[in-house]
């Protein structure tokens, strides 16, 4: 059993990503010059990491202004779209699994789940006719007279942070609600018969149990917006760029894998290393994730 | 300090279910009052309209002379302790037992201080500073009374908290709640299917069966003067005969029965009158061997079974009728029991034995 685990862990993940590892050491030979591929000048280099951060050598500025603006504002966006998918799933996993019952409880699981029979493109095609100049929001509050002009939700990437943050809303609900829903309902009871108030109650009783399930429920939302493509390509303002839109022109349109690799590499890197900051400073041990 | 409760016409139904039938009762201020019944009977349910979880679909909940209607748990000056004790396992123990403080906001130093008090009063100095999984059963129990007692509560409301403790632990800490209770002086409000503990511990018991409240006494009064058939049967061990009533004479019922025809005091609470149906009780321990004194009702019986059990010998009997009559008798080391299968007559006196209205006997 164990054994197959981690078979299945180095085909699937570890192989493929070394390959990656390796790529972004080396120069695009395939560009330069394909002949010199595996020659003696194939070495391994640091020239796409340096390009991330320095851009071109005749780049004027002192590093590289636009790639790494867009990479620290995709990692602040990611963050924005997880907490505020935090506001909004625990509540609802909260409601799940102490206060619903029975039909009513399965008929929001139900509407939760449905939507997601739609597949991503669909969905993100859906929020821009809903965010769009003459969509459903604004045709709604043109017509109950609270705006003049449409308001460009797309240009100020309120449609791409919906977008993702309703993308990722299950990742969020479902692992709050599991320990939620194993919590014994007494203790919410005792807590508000000592004379706490709602807000004591979730902030001392119900939030430090369900820290696990939080915790992998804001992992996991912060990772795949961290790294989603298609709501930004759909979604994103004219203005604005995913990191990932980069590192997907290097790919396809630049034919640059190894610098697409480093990019990806960066930014994985760097989302694990938040990740395990964020889970030190609020004392989560990975362990408890798995729970 | 210690508030009066006063339960006026309460009754709470869930749909057409009806888990409380009408209860009406008043509890003194500084009483240990205990509820008991079978399982299922509406105890708990009881015990929540008191403490406001759960409203009740009619009459009127008073604590102190006020009126409960509409105000919440949080805001009564009750405590209750719950079935499972419900600690709050991520946090210290001092923590658990100061929460009703840190909802109010007192200083941290004052919290630990007053915890530190209550585990004085608990029996478990020196403990705050562990987590509540590393306590055992019993010293749970007593966090979770310490946890009750720092909201100062005037009346403090215990949901068979001792059920999970094993028989040795329960009865210290019977012991150790009366203590409690007697050294806090607020009103204690217990519930309990086990009538050891209703007995030892309470002032008072009232009796529940199926949402009713049977009876309403202290504890030998239950005991020895049941008022329903449900009480007689439920509170100790009793040979029940149901008959009819021939006369009644000064308190004395004469009742026809199958295995013979019995005299037994009644109750002035629930009177019998001639032609009535009627159940005659008998402790085991209050019958006896024909011979040893003389017996007013008598029984021809056969011996089907005999227990030894140090100072007691528990004999099972069969009546001719087939009734099946279970008898106690001290052991005093001079007598031998009978010998299985063989035939003796038994019988009781008068003022042993109890009359009741028929009704329904509590499950075996
Ligand atoms: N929320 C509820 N909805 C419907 N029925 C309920 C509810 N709570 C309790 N009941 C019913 O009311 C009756 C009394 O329940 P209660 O919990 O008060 O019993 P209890 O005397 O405390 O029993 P136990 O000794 O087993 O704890 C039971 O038949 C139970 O099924
Ligand atoms: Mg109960």
């Amino acid at each position: 059993m164990l054994g197959a685990v981690a078979l299945w862990i180095i085909i699937m993940i570890v192989l493929p990503q070394l390959f990656m590892l390796d790529f972004s050491f080396r120069n695009n030979w395939q560009q330069i010059d394909p002949s010199k591929m595996g020659g003696p000048e194939d070495v391994y280099t640091l020239v796409n990491y340096h390009f991330l951060a320095f851009g071109s050598p005749n780049n004027p500025d002192p590093f590289n202004v636009v790639d790494v603006s867009v990479f620290f504002r995709t990692i602040l966006a990611a963050v924005f779209v997880t907490l505020f998918d935090l506001a909004l799933c625990y509540p609802i996993a909260y409601y799940l699994a102490q206060a619903a019952k029975g039909a009513k409880a399965r008929l929001l699981v139900l509407a939760l789940i449905i939507p997601f029979w739609v597949n991503e493109l669909l969905r993100a095609f859906a929020f821009r006719i809903l965010f769009g100049d003459e969509g459903t929001i604004n045709a709604a509050l043109m017509g109950l007279g609270l705006i003049e002009q449409p308001i460009d939700f797309v240009r100020e990437n309120v449609a791409l942070y919906a977008g993702l943050g309703y993308a990722y809303i299950l990742l969020m609900i479902f692992p709050i609600y599991n320990v939620v829903e194993s919590l014994d309902k007494n203790q919410i009871e005792a807590a508000r018969d000592l004379g706490a108030s709602w807000w004591k109650i979730h902030r001392r009783v119900v939030i430090p149990f369900a820290k696990p399930g939080i915790t992998s429920g804001c992992t996991m939302v912060f990772m795949l917006s961290a790294g989603a493509l298609a709501a930004p390509q759909i979604l994103g303002g004219p203005s604005s760029l995913w990191f990932t839109q980069i590192i997907y022109q290097w790919f396809n349109t630049g034919s640059n894998w190894p610098r697409g690799s480093a990019y990806a590499i960066v930014l994985m890197l760097t989302c694990v290393l938040f990740v395990l900051i964020v889970m030190k400073i609020f004392k989560v041990k990975i362990g408890e994730i798995g729970r | 300090m210690s508030a009066d409760v006063q339960l006026d016409n309460v009754w709470v139904q869930f749909g057409d279910f009806v888990a409380v039938r009408d209860a009406n009762l008043t509890i003194q201020g500084g009483e240990f009052f205990s509820f008991l019944g079978p399982s299922g009977c509406g105890k708990t349910t009881l015990l929540r309209a008191i403490s406001g979880f759960q409203e009740p679909s009619q009459g009127r909940v008073l604590i102190g002379g006020q009126n409960m209607a509409g105000i919440g748990p949080n805001h009564r000056p009750t405590a209750l302790i719950f079935q499972n004790l419900a600690l709050f396992p991520l946090m210290s123990v001092w923590e658990n037992i100061s929460f009703a403080l840190e909802v109010k906001g007192v200083d941290k130093a004052s919290r630990r201080k007053k915890a530190d008090e209550l585990l004085e009063l608990v029996a478990l100095p020196g403990q705050g500073d562990k987590m509540v999984n590393e306590l055992s059963g019993g010293q749970k129990q007593r966090v979770a009374v310490a946890r009750a007692l720092c909201a100062e509560p005037e009346v403090l409301l215990l949901d068979e908290p001792l059920s999970a403790l094993d028989l040795k632990l329960r009865q210290h800490m019977r012991t150790e709640l009366r203590a409690i209770q007697q050294r806090a002086g607020i009103t204690f409000i217990y519930i309990t299917h086990d009538q050891g503990e209703a007995l030892t511990m309470s002032d008072r018991v009232a009796v529940m069966r199926e949402g009713v409240i049977d009876q309403i006494s202290d504890g030998t009064t239950v005991y020895d003067h049941p008022e329903t058939a449900f009480v007689a049967s439920f509170v100790g061990e009793n040979n029940s005969f149901s008959g009819s009533v021939k006369t009644v004479e000064d308190g004395i019922a004469t009742v026809e029965t199958p295995c013979g025809v019995f005299r037994a005091r009644t109750s002035t609470v629930a009177p019998l009158k001639a032609g009535d149906k009627a159940i005659v009780f008998v402790r085991p321990e209050a019958i006896d061997f024909l011979g040893s004194t003389d017996r007013e009702n008598v029984v021809e019986v056969t011996l089907t079974q005999q227990e030894f059990e140090g100072h007691f010998w528990h004999l099972v009997l069969h009546a001719d009728s087939g009734a099946k009559i279970r008898m106690s008798v001290m052991n005093d080391g001079k007598r031998d029991t009978p010998e299985l299968g063989s035939r003796v007559s038994v019988g009781f006196p008068i003022l042993s034995a109890i009359a009741l209205v028929s009704g329904e006997l509590a499950a075996d």
